[in-house]
């Protein structure tokens, strides 16, 4: 049950600086005395003083005083009396305490196993039956793992309880709320969330000296390597924004409207892989780039059909069976090799590709001892060709102004209250995407029985399938 | 502290500490033998070249930062000043997914934009489809913390691993009562937590990061390495593939407060960033592939250009102190969402660099974040034990 200590201590130094700022007579909330049964409590603040101060000094909104004001209790600089074990601050009436500065959470010192022990124990002394059952469970847990230490655990906890009993009541009241906030904080009952529960240990340049040297290297290189004036790279973020605008559901609206918002699916049917009819906005982002037009199978098939009419279905092919190789199973990879070389490169095949003779010959020397990368150079020759000239004489085809005519425009839905009240009752379920990779499969299956050429892609992932 | 100690404490005197006061331990130190007047030597001549190393590699970065300088003649703000401010966002919580009995620490989108696969700290692995908030499968790692899980391109597995330092993918079934751990398929082996897994464009590989400092891809079949990727000087937190034609390159982040950029075929680090001021929870890709986005425990959100190959925004404010966990575009690039260990998430404007809007909900810091397939809502998961949608 090892958990990493909070690192970021930039961060402490700021809530600490806040909270002493908080205490300052002139400048800090106003506290007052309460009377909780028959002592009083000094210097108490209501939650709704505490967020209105943080939302002044730090000119935030209300909500977001709140949520600081949430974490400074997360973190146990400020402690609620009602309520104590839940972590939060509420912005109405209830009430908290500022912690003594010697139970802030610290860099210094860790409240360790024993620490925990002898407060658990010292309660216990003080009245049996005291603990909470979480309480119970980690003290019998101590109890057990900590026996050796077992007689100092007692003596401690013994003289703390004595010393105690001398204090005036007032004090001892105040005392307890602050050594059990520290605890609640530090050792979190489990529906409790505490700031210092951090999860696993994280380490720190454990490695630096073994790398340093490989990073001079680096240095070098990073040097060499060319870059763009940002005024390009930037504007070239702003373009990719402004061609996707409309496409953004959380800039423009999504037709016939965002299912997430209406309960109702159509969105997601109207854009399935293997629709007759895709939608406007669909075929709109073929056209932004070759990588998007074949990122969309649906996209891919149409652009397919004008491939097929111009007796150039080689190209596609190719980058289709090397996306195989490359992401396919490192078994499969000879396999795969000899196919695409048989298919693709060797002299008089079937779909000769036609690329360079310094690409062709690399290609086939290195199939000779395959590796997934064997075809980066021929794939990205093919896929350039394809970029620069096949793609844009595809958005200029019949065939793509064709599906541009076809193409639906959905009406917006105009759900009425009750309407949506219905279409949360009634979510469809969809197709289990298990079911619609069984489909896409059969349906390989049958595009390369039927077509002729033989469709590579098809016989590259029954290769894989068989492994 | 002491004058406030008086006031808020007056009569309480300390006579004694509570507990004792223990010091954190020293940096570990190596155990030496008594030394040879050879391996005393020795030891002169490796600390002088490990400074020499550094005095190397502090002028080397100046110089790379020159180089990076003389390229730069526009500010992002400058270039967005002509672009369109945002309007008023309405994000809401439109699901919340609850089913998991301890803090969730990382999920995973489903390429049919619905389902998804949540893990948490008790090893409960969780497939839901979250438009009906009805779960799918559940399977119980023999692990605590599971740290990393990823759905599979076909959406037929999902793989995850944690505290076991391994990743392990179970093949999914359309059969509710079958016991998935049955078919399950260790892949990865590392010497330390797993921190992220990410399948690469088919379910047959799986790229992993880890707290042993290293990343990996590996045979999803044999359980082969094939690449390890050495560089970063401490816990490798997070990682993403690039979203490019070629879908070559992915970008880590790390405790050592680098994000690196690797070549999966060399190995090697291409690129190299280290402008934050703590660790690199979450690196995100910009959906163009010419940039990412980092989240880290310094309460910021970085932009880095890779074609400029330098830090061009930062994403932050003056009341916002605590850690970033998780970080991710919207569909356009235009918005990117941070989820944070305040419990909140804040939607900056990535041309302006202003904060849009500010969302609350989770009880406990949001320790995941991932925008849907399709851009029309994000998934939040938290340390409250519950996953939200928001749209």
């Amino acid at each position: 049950r090892k958990t990493g200590r909070v690192r970021d201590w930039g961060k402490q130094r700021k809530l600490e600086g806040i909270v002493v700022e908080m205490q300052d007579p002139q400048v800090g909330v106003k506290g007052s005395d309460q009377k909780l049964n028959v002592t009083t409590i000094p210097h108490v603040i209501a939650g709704q003083e505490i967020i209105t101060w943080i939302a002044n000094k730090m000119k935030t909104p209300l909500e977001e005083a709140h949520v600081f004001g949430t974490m400074l209790v997360a973190y146990g600089y400020i402690y609620p009396l009602q309520n104590h074990k839940k972590l939060v601050m509420s912005n109405d009436t209830s009430l908290y305490r500022f912690q003594t500065p010697y139970f802030w959470p610290a860099q210094k010192w860790v409240p360790e196993d024993s620490d925990y022990a002898i407060y658990l124990a010292k309660r216990n002394i003080r009245k049996k039956g005291m603990l909470e059952p979480y309480e119970q469970v980690h003290y019998n847990h101590l109890h057990e793992w900590l026996n050796h230490k077992w007689d100092f655990i007692v003596m401690q906890a013994t003289e703390q309880y004595k010393a105690g009993k001398e204090r005036k009541k007032a004090d001892r009241v105040v005392f307890d709320c602050q050594e059990r906030a520290y605890w609640i904080v530090n050792r979190p009952p489990r529906q409790t969330h505490s700031a210092l529960d951090c999860g696993p240990e994280r380490l720190i340049d454990p490695n630096k000296d073994e790398v340093t040297g490989q990073y001079n290297i680096f240095y070098q290189q990073a040097i060499m390597r060319s870059k763009v004036k940002s005024s390009v790279s930037l504007g070239a973020l702003v373009k990719y924004i402004t061609t996707y605008k409309n496409h953004d559901a959380f800039l423009a609206p999504c037709l016939p409207s965002n299912p997430w918002q209406t309960d109702n699916d159509s969105y997601w049917t109207l854009n399935m892989r293997r629709v007759d009819v895709p939608t406007k906005m669909r075929v709109e982002r073929w056209s932004f780039s070759l990588f998007e037009l074949l990122s969309d199978l649906r996209g891919r098939d149409d652009f397919k059909i004008f491939l097929k009419k111009e007796f150039s279905g080689e190209n596609l092919a190719f980058w289709e069976a090397a996306e195989e190789l490359k992401w396919g199973t490192a078994s499969s990879m000879s396999t795969k090799a000899e196919t695409i070389f048989k298919t693709f490169l060797a002299p008089g095949a079937p779909r000769w590709i036609n690329i360079d003779g310094r690409t062709m010959g690399l290609t086939v020397k290195g199939l000779e001892h395959p590796h997934r990368y064997v075809l980066e150079a021929a794939q990205t020759h093919v896929f350039l060709l394809m970029k620069k000239d096949t793609f844009f004489r595809y958005l200029k085809s019949p065939v793509y102004k064709d599906i541009q005519k076809k193409a639906r425009n959905p009406e917006p839905h105009n759900f009425s209250p009750n309407q949506l009240e219905q279409n949360s009752l009634n979510r469809g379920v969809g197709i289990h995407p298990i079911i619609l990779w069984q489909q896409e499969e059969e349906e390989k299956a049958k595009a390369a029985a039927a077509s002729a050429p033989v469709d590579v892609k098809a016989m590259m992932s029954k290769i894989d399938r068989k492994k | 502290k002491t004058s406030f100690n008086c006031i808020f404490n007056v009569s309480f005197s300390l006579r004694f500490k509570p507990f004792r006061r223990r010091p954190l331990p020293a940096q570990r130190k190596y155990m030496r033998s008594p030394l040879t007047p050879e391996m005393a030597t020795q030891e002169v001549q490796l600390n002088e070249t490990l400074a020499h190393l550094k005095t190397e590699s502090e002028t080397l970065k100046s110089k790379l930062e020159e180089e990076r300088a003389k390229l730069h003649d526009v500010e992002l703000h400058q270039v967005a000043e002509k672009v369109e401010g945002l309007g008023q966002f309405v994000m809401k919580t439109r699901r919340t997914l609850k089913g998991h009995g301890n803090k969730v620490l990382c999920m995973d989108w489903c390429k049919d934009k619905r389902r998804i696969v949540s893990s948490s700290q008790d090893g409960k692995v969780i497939v839901w489809d979250a438009f009906t908030t009805n779960k799918e499968h559940a399977v119980t790692m023999p692990c605590t913390w599971v740290m990393a899980c990823a759905y599979a391109p076909s959406g037929c597995a999902v793989a995850c691993g944690g505290l076991d330092n391994k990743c392990s993918v179970y093949p999914l079934s359309l059969d509710k009562n079958e016991n998935l751990a049955a078919k399950k398929k260790s892949v990865a082996m590392h010497t330390n937590y797993l921190s992220a897994c990410s399948f690469t464009n088919s379910d047959m590989q799986i790229l992993t990061s880890s707290g042993d400092g290293t990343c990996a891809l590996w045979d999803v079949e044999s359980g082969q390495l094939l690449q390890s990727f050495h560089g970063h000087a401490a816990d490798v937190l997070c990682l993403d593939l690039a979203p490019s034609e070629t879908g070559n390159t992915f970008v880590s982040g790390g405790c050592d407060k680098k994000a690196n950029v690797w070549d999966m075929r060399s190995g090697q680090c291409i690129q190299s960033f280290e402008t934050h001021e703590s660790d690199i929870n979450s690196v995100r890709y910009y959906p163009s592939g010419d940039a990412f986005a980092s989240g880290s425990d310094d309460a910021t959100c970085r932009l880095y250009d890779l074609r400029a190959d330098r830090e061009v925004a930062i994403y932050s404010k003056e009341s916002i102190i605590f850690g970033v966990s998780s970080v991710d575009f919207s569909l356009s690039g235009r918005l990117l969402f941070g989820g944070y260990n305040d419990y909140t998430i804040n939607v900056w404007d990535v041309l302006k660099g202003t904060r849009v809007s500010i969302l609350f909900g989770h009880e406990n810091r949001v320790s995941t974040l991932r925008v849907s397939p399709d851009g029309t809502a994000f998934c939040t998961g938290s340390w409250d034990h519950t996953l939200r949608i928001w749209a």
